[in-house]
């Protein structure tokens, strides 16, 4: 009996480790993690609008064009990374931007995008993270492909980098676009 | 040609681990004295190797070699010579030669300093450290070479991240490696220990310094990078309880715990095998930091390039390393004596305390860390874990720490006096009392949390002075005895007080900066006037201007108080073309008891600009703090120092309450 106290610490690292070989074996990229989602309808419950200037997210806001949907806080530090990306694209006016404000007080939400720019067509305030839950998101920032049916099609999590825009998502997006048409 | 002798210096310094964790533990186990002498030639060799290639790198760096790729990758001919220096550890190549240069260099220090160590705990020591360097150092030749080469070579390379150019943090790397591969010593001792097994407190006497020097130098670390998040990020917060943030607070309060409880080793010979576990987790929860900034689990702003294969080759190594020194540890623990049975009122019965609550808060970090990876990873489930969990979960946990914190340094070894320490601390009582009910004066009606917040900040001030003062006898004594007492004092002593007042004053910047922080956030054209906090900031300008290597936007804010002039703030916003990257570059007041903090956003003269203000109540108290526990861990160094070097028994214990470890050392009896 006394001995298993020794041997704990070793279990317990045990049981750690494995836990982080699983995903590196399987050859996850831990930036794409597979959502159950990619595929299904995203779920979307009328979300308030964070801005008065600007117009919330609804459940027939995702059709019609193939678009991101970026979530956001302003207490996420790898949000800020991203941003200037997010400026750009909206900038660029490619593909039509979408923001979930999760988990966020909406001053400091709003105080955060006057003071970085606000990128995104509409915002939708999710409070209390419910879509979030809905949506599959662990970690902010997330961005996921929504197409024409709004259906989700890609899901990537962490800050995204031009790179991963212009070699995945942009491609994604445009055959996206023609598969619809 | 120079990066190709930093490639074979680190093959030679591969080799040379590999003799260096081989022969002395041979030569220790057949107690073969020729064999157990060669681990301090190998190694000094194997420093001297990695000096040359740390070297070779910087001098791809300086000279702006973008032949090879990870100088193309991570430097730029125009960048400021600092950040050239600053860029060989600003990425993930680089790091890890900085990393096994501070390893070489800890392994170094022993066979340099270490001459009244037993020969074979030295040679086992050295032999362990060695084995960590051939991890590290394979680890750089088979998956993260810096010196690849690049043909042809760019005429200029891709530049540093902008927001990693910057004085703070080019220093913060360097200061946190010290740290997280300082524990890698208090690791080494762990295993040796284990291997010999015996630890007695000559052993505790050695851990403890290297175990101070790395918390100093993680604490120093910490609060750089906490710095320059604050100013560098403009987004006036201090601490996010960003998975990389927690990888590098989790050490360090293991750490904390191990300094505390090595103590109880060295005085009473007592919690042997809890300190060598306390070792084995806290340079175990440092290489999971390393492995979680490269391996992509988390994601963060601190993340390197992501691969998997580095992952693993980390993974496996910190499977090596710590899975086998638990096995170890579960083999000859059981076996090890134990020391005296305690009272839970002593001196070390409070040390216990103070590990086991460090212990959970450590725990606390650890699974707001893990626990969405883990979630999700077994049942699916989503949930996201911030600040609000950290601070519901963590500050709890650390409320009992402080409380005691007054109490235990009162508290006398083996049997204390539990209400005698209470009666003495009236005065920080009192002290407690009154700081709150100055700061419910100063705010009146302010949340009853930050009132709690600074009583207890007042009861560890009050207690920790309480007890300086009766160690020198002040006011009891005329002030000439007292100051020859305070001079007479061992240094240890003053670095704890220090220490201890040092986390009283971090707490109540801490708490008046999450309970009184003001912000204004408008948008302003040249000419209008913003107010906060009594202060009025007038927009009077913005300028374009071109650094060396980004352009910039900077402000001219002029700061008013009841009509006198304070002070000219100047933030930047600036534009870093090679990176396409802006960064904010606030501009701060300090004074004393607040930062004035502005910060501009985007804008054009039509529109005007996003000015950003806010008043932190205390900031500098939270440097000021840090600072306090880094100066005292050097000034306790300082005499930790002096007595490895003269370990005579008792000649330095010079107060009674300290009983020579021979005395402690009766074992209740294994069980």
């Amino acid at each position: 009996m006394n001995r298993l106290i020794y041997i704990l610490p070793l279990l317990l690292f045990a049981g750690l480790a494995a836990y982080f070989a699983t995903p590196i074996l399987q050859g996850k990229n831990p930036h794409t993690l597979p959502s159950a989602m990619i595929d299904k309808p995203a779920p979307l419950r009328p979300l308030e609008p964070l801005l008065s200037s600007k117009p919330g997210l609804g459940p027939t806001s995702l059709t019609g064009d193939v678009q991101l949907v970026n979530f956001f806080a302003s207490w996420c530090g790898p949000c800020r990374v991203e941003h200037p990306l997010l400026m750009q694209i909206a900038a660029a006016k490619t593909v039509p931007l979408y923001g979930v404000n999760y988990k966020d007080a909406p001053e400091a939400a709003v105080n955060w995008l006057a003071q970085l720019g606000d990128p995104f067509e509409r915002i939708g305030r999710d409070g209390d993270g419910r879509t979030g839950i809905e949506w599959g998101v662990y970690g902010l920032p997330e961005t996921y492909v929504v197409d024409r049916a709004g259906r989700i099609q890609y899901r990537h999590v962490g800050p995204l980098s031009r790179q991963t825009f212009e070699e995945t998502i942009m491609p994604l997006v445009n055959r996206l676009r023609e598969q619809n048409e | 040609m120079i990066a190709e002798l930093g490639h074979y210096a680190l093959a030679l310094a591969l080799c040379v681990a590999v003799v260096q964790s081989t022969l002395p533990m041979i030569g220790a186990a057949r107690n073969d004295t020729v064999l157990m002498r060669l681990a301090q030639p190998a190694a000094t060799a194997q420093f001297l190797a990695t000096v040359v290639a740390f070297g070779a790198l910087t001098y791809g760096y300086v000279t702006s070699d973008f032949s090879i790729i990870n100088v193309a990758q991570n430097s730029h001919s125009l960048k400021p010579m600092l950040y050239k220096v600053s860029g060989v550890w600003g990425n993930h190549e680089g790091s890890m030669i900085l990393w096994v240069l501070i390893l070489s260099l800890f392994g170094f220090a022993v066979a340099a300093f270490g001459n009244n160590l037993p020969p074979s705990l030295r040679a086992r020591v050295l032999s362990v450290q060695g084995l960590i360097g051939v991890g590290f150092l394979g680890f750089i030749l088979l998956t993260s070479n810096p010196f690849e080469r690049l043909d042809p070579a760019p005429l200029d390379g891709n530049d540093l991240n902008p927001l990693l150019q910057d004085p703070g943090l080019a220093f913060h790397p360097p200061m946190l490696y010290l740290g997280y591969v300082g524990f890698s010593m208090a690791f080494s001792f762990a295993v040796a220990a284990l291997i010999e097994g015996r630890v007695d407190p000559a052993w505790a006497r050695w851990v403890r310094p290297w175990t101070l020097a790395a918390w100093t130098a993680l604490t120093g670390g910490i609060t750089l990078g906490s710095w320059w998040a604050y100013y560098e990020l403009g987004w006036g917060g201090w601490w996010y309880w960003d998975p990389v943030e927690n990888a590098s607070f989790m050490p360090w309060l293991a750490g904390t715990a191990l300094l505390h409880s090595a103590i109880v080793v060295e005085k009473r010979d007592a919690l042997k095998s809890w300190t060598i576990l306390l070792a084995i987790i806290t340079f175990g929860l440092s290489l999971m930091g390393t492995f979680l900034v490269r391996s992509g689990v988390l994601t963060s702003v601190h993340t390197f390039a992501v691969d998997p294969e580095r992952g693993l080759y980390i993974l496996g190594l910190m499977s090596v390393a710590i899975g086998g020194a638990l096995i170890l540890y579960a083999i000859r623990a059981p076996s090890m004596k134990l020391g005296g049975m305690f009272q839970p009122v002593s001196r070390e019965g409070g040390l216990v305390m103070n590990n086991l609550l460090l212990s959970v808060a450590t725990a606390t970090v650890f699974i707001g860390t893990l626990y969405p990876l883990f979630l999700d990873a077994t049942t699916g489930q989503k949930v996201s874990v911030g600040p609000p969990f950290f601070n519901a979960a963590f500050v709890p946990v650390m409320m009992p720490v402080i409380l005691l914190m007054a109490v235990g340094p009162l508290l006398a070894w083996k049997r204390g006096d539990l209400p005698g320490a209470m009666a003495r601390l009236w005065t920080a009582a009192l002290f407690s009392a009154a700081v709150a009910a100055f700061v419910w004066t100063q705010h009146a009606g302010t949340a009853f949390g930050s009132i709690i917040g600074f009583a207890f900040a007042g009861w560890l001030a009050g207690g920790t002075i309480t007890e300086w003062a009766a160690r020198i006898a002040l006011f009891r004594q005329p002030l000439s005895v007292s100051l020859s007492r305070a001079v007479g004092l061992p240094r240890s002593a003053h670095g704890m007080t220090l220490a201890h007042l040092g986390l009283a004053i971090f707490i109540c910047g801490a708490v008046a900066d999450s309970y009184w922080r003001e912000e204004v956030m408008v948008n302003a054209k040249p000419g209008e006037t913003i107010s906060i906090a009594g202060y009025d900031l007038t927009l009077e300008s913005i300028q374009h201007s071109q650094g060396p290597n980004y352009q910039t936007e900077t402000a001219r804010l002029r700061v008013m108080r009841n009509g006198a002039e304070v002070t000219i703030l100047s933030p930047e916003r600036r534009f870093y073309p090679v990176q396409q990257m802006p960064t904010t570059e606030a501009a701060i007041h300090s004074t004393f008891l607040a930062d004035l903090y502005a910060a501009i956003g985007d804008g054009h003269a039509k529109a005007g600009w996003t000015v950003w203000v806010w008043h932190n109540p205390l900031v500098p108290w939270i440097w000021a703090g840090c600072m306090f526990m880094v100066v005292g861990g050097l000034i306790s160094l300082s005499d930790r120092r002096l007595r490895v070097g003269a370990p005579k028994r008792g000649q330095n214990l010079s107060s009674s309450e300290t009983k020579g470890p021979e005395s402690a050392a009766q074992p209740a009896g294994a069980d």
